[in-house]
């Protein structure tokens, strides 16, 4: 299983899984996307990249996910896949990946995400099962 | 957790642990039950952390778990020594609630309900990322930023009467300078669009009125006669405006000693609180001209079916996710604080230089829509209001079960037929959005309105129920 969603009341709460954390994060993205709409049906027609830095692991992951969430809006980029993620954790923590997908407006969308919120944010880096679990804004 | 009852609509969260203050809870027995069932005490006790947080930690009667603040959490924080913390005015920005009132008849509208639904749906933009018919430039932009519904006017959308029945009277006072170029990006494209979510276009009708006097005052009273409900907020803008300051205090403040990460804050008197609370100013503006520009597309859809709009008067437009500076009574002393409302609108009682000066004399509009089912309640302020919550009443009916539970429980397409056999009609942009907001997902709104009446934070003038219904 690459995420699954979780009960909040009034948000969407999902853990996403991954052997590595790179793989957790990847599907974090697609997790965010599957908010808006139906990912399985989205097409790879569009490829963009996504480089971003942070603090701590956390950070990271949120400014990683609020990125999507503007490609959105500026892009009208709606996302399919997350390829090639990479953490460097040398010097600056940072992250870079290539994001493929295709017009948003191609596409029957639901739910609007507006932000990703640092609530209940919890990264587990085990070897071999790593979870990351967030709580978007609806 | 332990809860004490205050009265029968009151109940206190004793301090306890790092809490500055004490929780209070403004709700029925039947309400609290559905407010335990999730984290929306626990987040009224992390609220209690914050520093300079005066009186309680309050939660209104509709509220539920949020992220970080619960969803109808209002904190007042000491204007020297206390916090401005993002989360609790929430990443929407100025979301609120506009109410339109007209000379028709419900019998009048009903013939003519699913043409305007259409038409509606075709000229107020809605859903995912859709951008509005408006192609601003930059410099229109920062002119929106600086000057809220004022602009929108300005620029022919709506007339000056608008203003005067309206929040701030559509302006606050912000520097358009402090909100990023990401943030204006994300906004241009989407002003004069409603969303999705729960925002929503409402035609209603007003079923009840509950005191003529003020229901004259704010022209509905008339029962019979139909209103036009808008409720949106700032859009990505406001989104944005709100998740890069929360990155950027905390990288400056750190978040080490909060409950919770999404608590992030800077203190009041601090250049980033400062420069905050005018980039979220700037974002206030943007929600004002964003419903005011969606107002004026309904008077031409309405024009364009009933033959005019001459009598579509704005009745007011309330935000409910905001930080504002007020001055109220703490301790006996009169004193400047910075009252987060997130969830939870604003409910001044006559007299208020704030209230404009439509409303001064008997206290400002107060609107608390309920589900897309039921109905909404139009109340007004008061000074009770201000001696025991701020002035502070509920914003909604509070959501109840989570969005998968609403899509797994109901199928949009018959909660749609349910509620046309009930007379209202949907035009939604999915099924499943249909299904998300479907009434038992949401708490009963005559309970909420109920509370906020016996306590006086707000007192019961009008129920308007719905005729038709655009969803984002």
């Amino acid at each position: 299983m690459k995420y699954k969603f979780l009960e909040h009341t009034a948000d969407v709460k999902f853990q996403a899984y991954g052997k590595t954390l790179e793989e957790a994060y990847s599907n974090a993205g697609e997790a965010l996307s599957a908010v808006m709409t139906e990912v399985d049906d989205v097409k790879e027609t569009r490829s963009l990249t996504v480089a971003v830095q942070g603090e701590d692991m956390k950070s990271l992951l949120y400014d990683y996910l609020a990125e999507l969430i503007v490609l959105v809006n500026t892009e009208n980029f709606l996302l399919k896949r997350v390829d090639a993620l990479k953490i460097d954790r040398d010097g600056v923590l940072s992250l870079t990946a290539t994001l493929l997908g295709d017009d948003l407006d191609k596409y029957k969308t639901h739910d609007d995400v507006k932000a990703v919120t640092y609530n209940e944010m919890e990264i587990d880096e085990t070897p071999g099962k790593c979870v990351v679990q967030v709580v978007l804004d609806i | 957790m332990e809860l004490k009852k205050v009265n029968a609509n009151t109940w206190d969260i004793p301090k306890q642990g790092g809490m500055k203050v004490p929780g209070r809870i403004f709700a029925s027995e039947k309400l609290l039950e559905a407010i335990k069932q999730d984290q929306t005490l626990q987040q009224a006790v992390n609220v209690a952390h914050l520093k300079g947080i005066l009186k309680y930690s309050f939660v209104q009667s509709d509220a539920h778990q949020g992220y970080g603040f619960p969803i109808g959490g209002v904190a007042a924080m000491d204007v020297e020594e206390g916090v401005i913390s993002p989360g609790g005015i929430g990443y929407d920005i100025g979301c609120g609630v506009r109410l339109i009132k007209t000379n028709w008849t419900a019998d009048e509208i009903k013939p003519h309900i699913k043409e305007l639904l259409e038409k509606l749906y075709k000229e107020v933009p809605s859903g995912v990322g859709k951008p509005g018919v408006t192609e601003l430039s930059n410099d229109e932009l920062q002119e929106v930023l600086a000057r809220g519904a004022q602009w929108a006017v300005g620029q022919g959308y709506g007339k000056k009467a608008d203003l005067e029945h309206t929040e701030e009277y559509g302006s606050m006072e912000a520097d358009p300078s402090l909100v990023s170029a990401r943030a204006l990006k994300r906004g241009r494209p989407q002003l004069g669009t409603l969303g999705a979510g729960n925002h929503f276009l409402e035609i209603q009708e007003i079923e009840k009125v509950h005191d003529n006097k003020t229901a004259a005052a704010f022209k509905l009273d008339n029962e019979g006669y139909v209103t036009i409900m808008i409720h949106c907020g700032s859009r990505g803008l406001g989104h944005q405006v709100a998740s890069e300051y929360i990155r950027a205090m905390e990288k400056k403040y750190g978040y080490e000693d909060l409950p919770d990460r999404e608590l992030i804050n800077a203190p009041i008197q601090s250049d980033l609180g400062q420069e905050y609370y005018k980039a979220m100013c700037a974002a206030l503006n943007y929600s004002f001209a964003n419903r005011q520009m969606i107002m004026h597309w309904v008077r031409e859809v309405f024009a364009d079916v009933m033959g005019n709009h001459h009598d579509m008067d704005l009745v007011y437009d309330v935000c409910h996710n905001t930080a504002k500076f007020e001055t109220h009574d703490v301790d006996g002393e009169k004193r400047n604080v910075c009252v987060h409302r997130k969830g939870s609108t604003r409910s001044f009682g006559p007299e208020r230089e704030e209230v404009p000066e439509a409303y001064r004399h008997i206290g400002q509009p107060v609107f608390i829509p309920g589900s897309m089912a039921t109905g909404s309640y139009v109340l007004v302020g008061t000074k009770k209001s201000e001696e025991i919550s701020f002035g502070s009443t509920a914003h909604g009916a509070g959501r109840l079960l989570s969005r998968s539970k609403s899509i797994k429980k109901f199928n949009g397409e018959s909660v749609a037929k349910e509620m046309e056999k009930q007379g209202i009609h949907v035009k939604a942009a999915s099924w499943k959005g249909i299904a998300e907001e479907a009434a038992p997902a949401y708490k009963d709104i005559d309970e909420v309105a109920k509370v906020s009446h016996e306590l006086e934070l707000a007192k019961r003038v009008a129920r308007l129920k719905p005729l038709g219904v655009v969803k984002g």
